[in-house]
């Protein structure tokens, strides 16, 4: 059994140009959206309380409100499907796209997709899925993962996308300039636009009271997307819901602040349903897929409240483990604070395989102070790690806490051994083979121990 | 000793306390305890050690091993028994009394036990400053501090009431620095389980909290102190840590800390 913990050893492997470019995208990240959230309000907090509330709301009356938001989207048109797992979701899509006789499409950046790995799936079943986000096109170009809910390629630098763009043919010369990068993409991406069959897009919120969905993207391709093909398909977790409209109010005030530094996304769209008689252009058919994957079990485990969350990606941001490692190192398709949870649980069966994710932080509670939700995550961790112990899942470099529990409850023992400590003072640790020892002086020194000499101080002056 | 018997924290207000000394003070920081017991007695507190104490229980806790943190709880639950307030040098023992406690014993019989003892529990400034009410400090020391905002602390009234003693004493200065929310990377066990990202960290925590040259670096935990202190020496660049009650107590008799 290897001594460090794997995501220790990811961060120690990690290419310093990787490092550099999520340490300035995240630390940035964390900055514009101290500054913008402090600067518009006296007391962001209080307004996380609240978005915390109405989310712990819907979780708690999840029933109620789904079987409402049906209802509604039902009315204005569009239909609604459930899929219990990822395989139901991956089929219900692939069935939709068939019944309409869907073979390409484009597609904008939704997390639930990447959960489900939907897109190997459908390309697997011949039809074409163009990802129409710059950072997911990408991704899709080079054959690689996202590393961050809402920045997918934070671990790139331009120089790789210009080699990239040269590489695939979407540029005739090297330019790795933003402004051409992001040009050229959008050329390449317009005409596939009209090509496509149909449309698919995540959700960020659906308000059950109107049914109506919310969708923020920066770049219009949401929008784009869903203007030329007559077909809409979303695909949704569960957990997006929301009471009411008003409710949207307070969340996409946090959402964009928390996830961007901006007050508003660029875009922000508000889908009722299908196109209607009297609307120029837009899909006729919608089709809202609401998928479980396991949040019905995660909903009746002691960490419900991660799924609170409304994907900001502000604790991936501030995480100093994620700026370390990356979200690779997670391996999964959640990483940083976040995923540390969701993605364990979301694992189901294989929660042995994740188990260390929740390892991974030094629970600095910095996830929790930033998190819109207020989402409790150093608690989840902790949760999962009694978990994983209770499970007895192996973790490298764990230290026995029996003997140490039995040694802070025999205070003699304990007064004796503290005493003792001091001749550590004349040992040669560095050679001792004690491999804690050797982690911590592998980057430290040791203080001298001055074992005993508070409570003999004491004594003396009661004496 | 049984102190069962004691004056309820509510009337005479804290003229007797607990000491919780930490096993970190018992075993590497005699001095940050010994100050401890006497800035409290300059202030007129009746100080008790409980010499059975042993740990919080926090290594197992964050370990996971809630089975034998729980262990460790309820002994410290035995020592500390009664109605006097508990005051320890260390954010992180406050917050594990006060918080992670009440986590681990959500489900057992005896949580109303644990959740008294973590009402009763301070950390020492706090204590000093929102217990007492004490905002001044009489002390001189002409010295540069840095001081770490310890991530247990985090919310709490520990980092305005530390600071607020600080900055108190004539002649400190506390130095700004950058990334104030940033970890320092111990994390107990942490630092030995991912010792590369725990040095990493500790490394960008030193460059900010080194920056502009600090006399000391401060803060109301050792744990953190004991990183990073251990790191800047390996990393030949050492620099002098102290615990806060250290600095408070320096400044009262007009020594170096
Ligand atoms: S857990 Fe909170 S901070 Fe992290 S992505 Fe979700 S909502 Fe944002």
């Amino acid at each position: 059994m290897p001594s460090h913990q794997l995501i220790d050893t990811y961060a120690a492997e990690i290419s310093a140009e990787k490092q550099a470019s999520v340490m300035g995208g995240t630390s940035s990240g964390t900055e514009k959206r101290y500054n913008v959230l402090f600067n518009d309000y006296p007391d962001p907090d209080a307004i996380r309380k609240v978005a915390a509330q109405i989310k712990q709301h819907t979780l708690d009356h999840l029933d109620t409100y789904l079987a409402q938001a049906e209802e509604q989207l039902t009315a204005n048109g569009a239909n609604v499907h459930f899929a219990e797992t990822d395989q139901d979701a991956r089929e219900t899509v692939l069935n939709i796209l068939q019944q309409h006789g869907v073979k390409r499409l484009t597609k904008s950046k939704s997390m639930a997709s990447e959960e489900i790995h939907l897109n190997p799936y459908l390309v697997k079943n011949g039809i074409e899925c163009l990802e129409s986000d710059l950072g997911e096109f990408i991704i899709q170009l080079d054959d690689d993962v996202p590393s961050h809910i809402v920045k997918p390629i934070i671990h790139k630098n331009r120089r790789e996308i210009a080699n990239t763009f040269l590489k695939e043919g979407i540029a005739q010369d090297y330019n790795d300039d933003p402004e051409t990068i992001t040009r050229r993409a959008r050329t390449h991406l317009r005409e596939k636009y009209f090509q496509a069959e149909a449309g698919i897009t995540g959700g960020n919120f659906v308000s059950a009271e109107s049914g109506r969905m919310v969708l923020v993207t920066n770049e219009g391709n949401a929008r784009f997307g869903m203007a030329p093909p007559p077909v809409h398909i979303a695909l949704i977790g569960i957990e997006k819901l929301v009471p009411r409209d008003q409710d949207l109010g307070v969340l996409l005030n946090l959402l964009g602040r928390s996830a961007t530094g901006q007050q508003l996304t660029v875009y922000t769209q508000f889908i009722n349903g299908p196109r209607s008689a009297q609307q120029p252009s837009g899909p006729e058919h919608m089709h809202v897929v609401f998928m479980d994957n396991g949040r019905s079990d995660i909903l009746a485990s002691n960490c419900k409240e991660i799924l609170r969350c409304i994907r900001c990606s502000a604790c991936q941001n501030v995480c100093p483990i994620y700026r370390q490692s990356s979200g690779h190192a997670y391996r999964a398709t959640y990483g940083g604070p976040v995923g540390a949870v969701l993605s364990p649980l979301l694992a189901g069966d294989k929660f042995p395989e994740l188990a260390d994710l929740p390892k991974a932080s030094t629970l600095c509670g910095a996830c929790r102070e930033v998190c819109p939700v207020d989402i409790p995550i150093p608690d989840l961790l902790l949760r999962l790690r009694d978990r994983a112990k209770q499970e007895k899942i192996k973790s490298p470099g764990a230290l026995p806490m029996a003997p140490f529990a039995e040694l802070a409850t025999s205070p003699k023992l304990w007064r004796t051994t503290m005493t003792m400590s001091k001749a550590m003072n004349h040992l040669p640790l560095h050679v001792a083979p004690i491999k804690p020892m050797q982690a911590w002086l592998g980057q430290r020194t040791l203080p001298r121990s001055t074992g005993g000499d508070f409570r003999k101080w004491l004594k003396k002056r009661q004496d | 000793m049984n102190h069962t018997q004691d004056t309820p924290c509510s009337s005479a207000k804290h003229q007797k306390v607990l000491l919780m000394g930490t096993c970190l003070c018992d075993a590497f920081y005699a001095d940050a305890a010994k100050a401890t017991v006497e800035i409290l007695e300059h202030l007129g507190v009746e100080v008790i050690f409980p010499i059975d104490q042993t740990c919080c229980g926090q290594p197992a806790f964050n370990s996971g091993d809630w089975k034998s943190s729980r262990k460790v709880a309820r002994h410290a639950a035995d020592v500390f028994a009664g109605k006097l307030p508990i005051i320890v040098p260390s954010g992180s023992c406050a917050a594990m009394h006060r918080h992670g406690n009440p986590l681990q014993f959500e489900k057992e019989d005896d949580l109303p036990v644990i959740e008294d003892m973590g009402r009763r529990t301070f950390e020492l400034t706090d204590f000093i400053v929102n217990e007492l009410g004490i905002t001044s400090w009489p002390g001189k020391l002409d010295a540069k501090i840095a001081f770490h905002h310890s991530c247990h602390t985090r919310g709490t009234g520990t980092r305005a009431a530390a600071t607020t003693l600080l900055n108190a004493i004539d002649g400190v200065q506390l130095v700004e620095y950058g990334q104030k929310e940033q970890c320092c990377g111990f994390g107990g066990t942490f630092c030995v389980t991912f010792p590369n990202i725990s040095g990493k960290m500790g490394t960008l925590k030193l460059d900010n909290l080194l920056d502009d040259q600090p006399d000391f670096l401060v803060s109301a935990d050792l744990s953190c102190m004991m990183h990073l202190g251990g790191l800047a020496e390996k990393q030949n660049r050492p620099i002098t840590y102290r615990h806060v009650a250290q600095i408070l107590l320096a400044s009262l008799k007009g020594v170096t800390p």
